[in-house]
């Protein structure tokens, strides 16, 4: 896209000021939001719908965990880890929750060479992101199976409200999923990457636009976007 | 009137949208099955709505044979009763209407009207389609499992949705909250495709500002329904995990047939309040569409501008999002604080403003036009009848002291019928006999179309009219049989015969439409281009039906808004969008004096 494309066909002049000014921007020939490829603009849309999602998720959490008249497990007692002689609260989310954000950092760095069209650091910044993702994952995993051989079932638990088992495994293997599917498609896309598609402009599944990076970008909003929700599921879950 | 002034000549911008890279079918299968163009898609969306529809015909035939005569059928036991009822409100609300107009009309108008070659993602629109099969199919398996289908109402509501006194508790009320989450993934794909090729792939010239307010009207809807399909998404999840797992997301403390259940401590009423929040701008993802699409027809033939263009796009967008703010007048009797009833109330009327400003627009585009009766004009104008009827029934529900003796009878029936059911599908019908010559290059009979009209107009009326009135005496709604009370006298039953005689001859005519669409598909008069002399780009194509990629060889390119009809000085009564203001014919100055 060149500079030319900003303008709006008519002439600047022809503008009106203020919030008529704003609704005719947004209005304008073409294209609503200017320099913004197809799949960023698709993605943006979905995530603005998945938030609805894990609005919906986490608003149903909280009315249960009110509506229940069973006493609410103690969060720091049921995430606590037993490691090195005592009891740690909170440890093993404290480390999942660092990594997650860590990928984001390395997302982002992956976005930025996408812009240079730098195949080989992206490519790597790419893979990072996906082990990271994938560990943090792991750590789900583990965390899950802890819990279950505690005794602790989507219809029941010994440490107090049933409503505890059912949004936690719900709500954070909702959240899981998505960062699974995370990390399939930043392999896929890392691979593509690798390969050259982009420059190329090779057809077929997940592409882009010929010469951009452009998957990069909204699969960095996606990688945001589901970190972002952890953060919400952190302090819903963990911390209240 | 400062809409009509944008013939001033405009230098049209640069083309900004790359041009697009179609997929080319190879073979049948690619072109007519896993076909990736959205007209193809349309049609495939619009035909197994249609299906589908039909089988919700048929379910209300049965439900009105039931209440109209009563203990004559022994095939309608209480419990299929209730099942046929579930099924109905279902299939026409998501399977019907929403897939309709947005994966029908949507797939088709979107891109034709927008001046795109297709939609931005044709494999996702591919996808989205064949999900919403596969959530249809599991729909009509959940006829054939043990227990048959939900009986919980549409509505669904636990705790009785899923305990076993509910027809259809196993199997069926299950299969039918995947089909629902199928949907919603489905239409997910498809409404993503809709926003952005609207935002971000218009043809040049086409501001949001010159859009078609179909157009406008079906980018709403979706954006709604992007928006509120979540929560209808997230219930059915916890639904499901309700019934199959026991976890108690929405089920209380409670015994069944004196037995406790293991069930305890879930919240019955945030079921209501999710559901409702998908439920209500769900009328709304119905309603705008049509409301759109019926400002198109209304302006076509009656050979005038729309009234108020910016008006209605504001009315659009704004019924939209105080669509998002009443959803809990549907929930007046379920026990919520009464201070809620009071602040929804007060949205509720409020909606009233820009709806009404709608169909003052809608009358005054009629008046001193050039009226042609066409039959989508006359199902346009039937439209806004109805619509006026079903809107001021709307004032006596939205507010609360009206609405709870008014609760659960007959006069809720009659009252959403005839505002979300009748309404807009005499704008699917309107619609389909206005698009029907460009998507097969065949005019419908009109002798049958007439007979269609008539009859289904004023049937609906004789359906619903007298349904007010049953609500008002005090009929229950959903009850299989209203047997011997002191205010159910012999007057009200042979209303109710009547009602089912009215709805079996409206039935029918339904069927002389669709054999209308099928002789016609084959034999119809060939149809002229553009036949109702419209500006809209689908109608500037080089073919009729347009063929892969819209347009010709150059995208067209827009010069002004969708409703130049009846210009002065200009020697046509109409002038296409993209028709240059050098190559309009004027009448010479010499005539002029």
């Amino acid at each position: 896209m060149t500079e030319a494309n900003v303008t709006h066909g008519a002439g600047p002049g022809d503008r009106p000021d203020g919030l008529q000014g704003v609704v005719a921007d947004f209005a304008s020939d073409q294209r609503a939001f200017k320099n913004v490829h197809w799949g960023k603009a698709m993605m943006w849309i979905f995530l603005l719908s998945d938030t609805f999602i894990f609005s919906t998720f986490l608003v149903s959490y909280m009315t249960v965990r009110m509506s229940t008249v069973v006493e609410w497990p103690i969060p720091s007692d049921v995430f606590a880890l037993h490691m090195f002689g005592a009891d740690i609260p909170l440890i093993l989310i404290a480390i999942m929750t660092f990594i997650l954000i860590t990928s984001s950092g390395t997302m982002a760095l992956a976005v930025n060479f996408g812009y240079r069209q730098n195949r080989k650091v992206t490519t790597l910044l790419l893979i990072i992101t996906a082990l990271l993702g994938a560990s943090f994952v792991g750590m789900q995993v583990f965390e899950w199976s802890k819990l279950i051989h505690e005794g602790v079932r989507p219809w029941g638990n010994p440490f107090g409200a049933p409503q505890f088992g059912a949004t936690f495994f719900m709500i954070t293997g909702f959240h899981g999923l998505h960062v699974s599917v995370g990390v399939l498609f930043l392999f896929i896309v890392a691979r593509k990457v690798w390969r050259g598609d982009y420059d190329v402009g090779r057809r077929g599944f997940f592409t882009s636009r010929k010469g951009t990076y452009d998957i990069v970008e909204s699969m960095g909003l996606y990688w945001h976007f589901v970190d972002l929700v952890w953060v919400f599921i952190f302090a819903f879950f963990y911390l209240w | 009137m400062v809409d009509i002034t944008q013939e001033k000549v405009e230098n049209v911008g640069p083309a900004e949208v790359p041009e697009m890279e179609l997929y080319h079918a190879h073979s049948w299968w690619t072109k007519y099955v896993f076909c990736q163009d959205a007209k193809v898609i349309a049609i495939q969306y619009g035909g197994t709505a249609v299906a589908i529809g039909m089988v919700g015909l048929i379910l209300s035939w049965v439900m009105r044979l039931q209440l109209g005569f009563p203990e004559t059928f022994s095939f309608i036991s209480p419990e299929a009763y209730l099942q046929f009822v579930t099924m109905h409100g279902m299939i026409m609300v998501i399977y019907l209407l929403t897939a309709l107009f947005l994966g029908g009309f949507g797939n088709y108008l979107i891109p034709l009207m927008v001046g795109a070659r297709d939609m931005v993602f044709p494999y996702v629109n591919m996808l989205s389609y064949w999900i919403y099969l596969l959530a249809v199919l599991i729909l009509v398996a959940s006829f054939f499992v043990p227990g048959g289908p939900s009986g919980a109402g549409w509505t669904l509501y636990p705790p009785q949705a899923i305990l076993s006194g509910t027809p259809g508790s196993g199997a069926g009320i299950v299969l039918m909250l995947i089909s629902l989450a199928f949907f919603i993934v489905g239409f997910t794909m498809g409404g993503l495709n809709y926003v952005v090729t609207i935002l971000q792939a218009r043809t040049r010239g086409m501001t949001l500002m010159r859009m078609p307010l179909t157009i406008w009207g079906i980018f709403t809807a979706t954006v709604l329904a992007l928006l509120a399909f979540p929560a209808l998404f997230v219930s059915a999840i916890m639904m499901t995990l309700d019934s199959v797992l026991g976890t108690s997301f929405f089920m209380p403390a409670i015994v069944e047939f004196g037995e406790q259940l293991a069930y305890g401590g879930g919240s019955p009423v945030l079921f209501q309040h999710l559901f409702w929040f998908f439920g209500h701008p769900e009328v709304y993802i119905v309603a705008l569409p049509a409301f759109g699409v019926v400002s198109d027809l209304l302006s076509v033939h009656a050979r005038r501008h729309i009234f108020g263009y910016r008006m209605m796009v504001w009315a659009i967008v704004g019924i939209g999002a105080l669509s998002f703010v009443v959803w809990a007048h549907h929930m007046y009797v379920s026990g919520m604080n009464p201070y809620f009833g009071f602040f929804f109330a007060t949205t509720t009327l409020i909606i009233a403003v820009p709806t009404a400003l709608k169909v003052y627009n809608w009358t005054l585009t009629l008046w001193r036009g050039d009226i042609h009766l066409t039959l989508p004009m006359l199902f346009s104008i039937a439209f806004i009848i109805t619509f006026v009827n079903g809107g001021i029934t709307g004032l006596f529900l939205g507010n609360v002291v009206v609405d709870v003796p008014l609760s659960d009878t007959m006069f809720v029936v009659a009252h959403f019928h005839m505002v979300m059911g009748v309404a807009p599908i005499l704008v699917v019908f309107g619609a389909i006999y206005h698009w029907f010559p460009l998507m097969s290059g065949r005019m419908l009979n009109n002798a049958m179309g007439q007979f269609h009209f008539w009859v289904t107009f004023l049937g609906a009326y004789l359906i619903y009219f007298p349904m007010h009135y049953l609500g008002f005496v005090g009929v229950p709604r959903r009850y299989w049989e209203i047997g011997e009370t002191s205010f159910i006298t012999t007057p009200i039953e042979s209303l109710n015969a009547f009602i089912t005689v009215a709805a079996l001859i409206v039935g029918f005519a339904q069927l002389v439409f669709i054999y209308n669409i099928i002789v016609s598909v084959f034999k119809g008069e060939p149809a002229e281009r553009n036949p109702w002399k419209a500006t809209s780009l689908e109608w500037q194509t080089e073919t009729v039906p347009p063929g892969h990629g819209n347009f010709g060889e150059e995208a067209p390119v827009v010069y002004r808004w969708a409703y130049s009809f009846s210009v002065p000085g200009a020697v046509d009564d109409y002038i296409p969008q993209n028709v240059h203001p050098d190559d309009v014919k004027k009448i010479a100055a010499a005539e002029g004096d």
